[in-house]
């Protein structure tokens, strides 16, 4: 089994959370929220199609590109920043211990 | 007046799936959505994507899970209410439920199954400051009908197919139209990019990329509105502002039913038959919450079959059944078709 890594979050209401994420279950940055039941909506389910669990990367953690998917919904989210990431194309993996983020608002 | 046994709201697939169920039972159904087409999320959201935890179907495409639904449920010739929201009910004295659509159109049935998976589809409307003040009033999020904007100026927003498409058709109709998007690269059918690709190129119409709206203008109705494109502002005078971002789930009218609600979801027996805490009106789907729910298509079938039985014996409490199995009875479609086994030929030996 590995560690679990520590995820910072800010939520809509400015609260910081700690959130313990296994890094051995494929899970994503969305479904990690939705398990400690944070108001995150994740309503098509992680396919990058809805932009409900649009977030803003605040720590320089090294995620992987985003998707020709991700990019395009993206494109059609609002609130959009240069730190913008859909937080259901952020694989849970141990390299990203400590990542720092912070809820975008809802529609 | 649309009278029937049991009133879906909702045509995804497990709506889609209790008219099959209901049908064995001889219960017959109609199904309100506010969509225009069946399919619910599958067919608005992921028609294209592969599922792989439909028993029996290592793969199938969301759009075609709903399409075999169709199929398999015609025999039982469900009624449609498409396009609607269903927005109001009351109980008659007589123990029926009346809901109403926002079109105003009224069914009636002893059995309401709300099938309503996130909730209706709304259209997601850009964070804009004055987008309220001239709703109707210059911005419009569907297209319902295009001679509505015959010789006007229009503008519209978004990257995927809606707003191409009708990029395409309203330059037909329309004084002038302007396509205002975030990125050069836009996700929609490619026939329908290279077109407007063409129109671009012929300056039929006006295409700004990299750019968004930004401000809405006018005294009463929409007169003028602000694209912002890295940094500089482009006024345009508009008559129309069509913004064409998706669509997004939520709850809606049916939140007022009193109906017990939990984290946006409906609270149901599911130790017996998936009703709520109104007898009559069940909740099946994602719509539905209870210890150890889970939002799987999977579990939507199993809940439909669940309630069609519950509902047969709220509708006919003094008719006694039993569990028929389709392979043993067949189908009998309420057109009058049948589906049976074919009955297996003895032959002796001489």
């Amino acid at each position: 089994m590995s560690e679990d890594i520590r995820i910072f979050l800010t939520d809509r209401r400015g609260v910081r959370h700690q959130l313990l994420a296994p890094t051995d279950m494929q899970m994503n940055l969305m479904e990690v929220c939705k398990a400690h039941e944070l108001p995150v909506e994740g309503t098509c389910g992680g396919m990058a199609l809805c932009a409900s669990c649009q977030c803003y990367v605040n720590s320089k953690h090294l995620l992987s590109e985003p998707s020709d998917d991700e990019e395009a919904m993206l494109a059609e989210a609002f609130h959009v920043k240069e730190n913008s990431r859909l937080s259901c194309q952020i694989l849970m993996t141990p390299e990203l211990e400590g990542l720092e983020v912070t809820l975008a608002p809802n529609d | 007046m649309i009278k029937t046994d049991i009133l879906i709201i909702g045509a995804g697939p497990t709506g889609l799936f209790a008219v099959f169920e209901a049908g064995l039972l001889k219960l017959k159904c109609h199904l309100i959505d506010s969509l225009p087409m069946a399919g619910g999320q599958c067919a608005e959201i992921y028609p294209k994507k592969p599922i792989y935890d439909i028993p029996s179907h290592p793969e199938i495409m969301a759009g075609d899970l709903i399409k075999n639904l169709e199929q398999q449920i015609a025999p039982f010739q469900p009624g449609y209410t498409l396009g609607e929201s269903a927005v109001s009910i009351e109980k008659t004295e007589d123990e029926q439920f009346i809901v109403t659509t926002d079109q105003g159109t009224q069914h009636q049935a002893p059995v309401v199954a709300i099938a309503g998976g996130l909730g209706t589809f709304e259209p997601r409307k850009p964070p804009l400051e004055n987008l309220k003040k001239f709703e109707n009033q210059g911005v419009n999020y569907i297209v319902k009908d295009p001679e509505f904007f015959r010789d006007k100026k229009v503008v519209i927003a978004g990257g995927g197919d809606s707003a191409l498409d009708w990029t395409i058709f309203l330059e037909n109709v329309a004084e002038s139209v302007t396509l205002v998007h975030r990125r050069n690269e836009f996700r929609g059918a490619l026939d329908s990019v290279e077109k407007v690709q063409v129109l671009k190129n012929e300056k039929r119409i006006k295409l700004i990329t990299q750019a968004e709206v930004t401000a809405l203008k006018g005294s009463e109705k929409l007169e003028q509105l602000t694209v912002t494109r890295q940094g500089t502002t482009i006024d345009l005078e508009c008559d129309h502002f069509i913004p064409l971002f998706g669509l997004t789930p939520k709850l809606g009218p049916i939140a007022k039913w009193g109906l017990k609600i939990e984290k946006n979801a409906i609270v149901v027996d599911n130790s017996l038959d998936y009703q709520t805490n109104i007898p009559g009106i069940y909740a099946i789907g994602d719509v539905n919450t209870y210890p150890g729910k889970l939002k799987l298509i999977l579990c939507g079938f199993h809940e439909a079959t669940l309630m069609c039985q519950s509902a047969f014996k709220r509708i006919y409490p003094d008719k006694r059944n039993v569990l028929k199995y389709t392979t043993v009875s067949g189908i009998n479609g309420f057109d009058g078709s049948q589906k049976q086994a074919a009955k297996s030929t003895i032959k002796s030996i001489e």
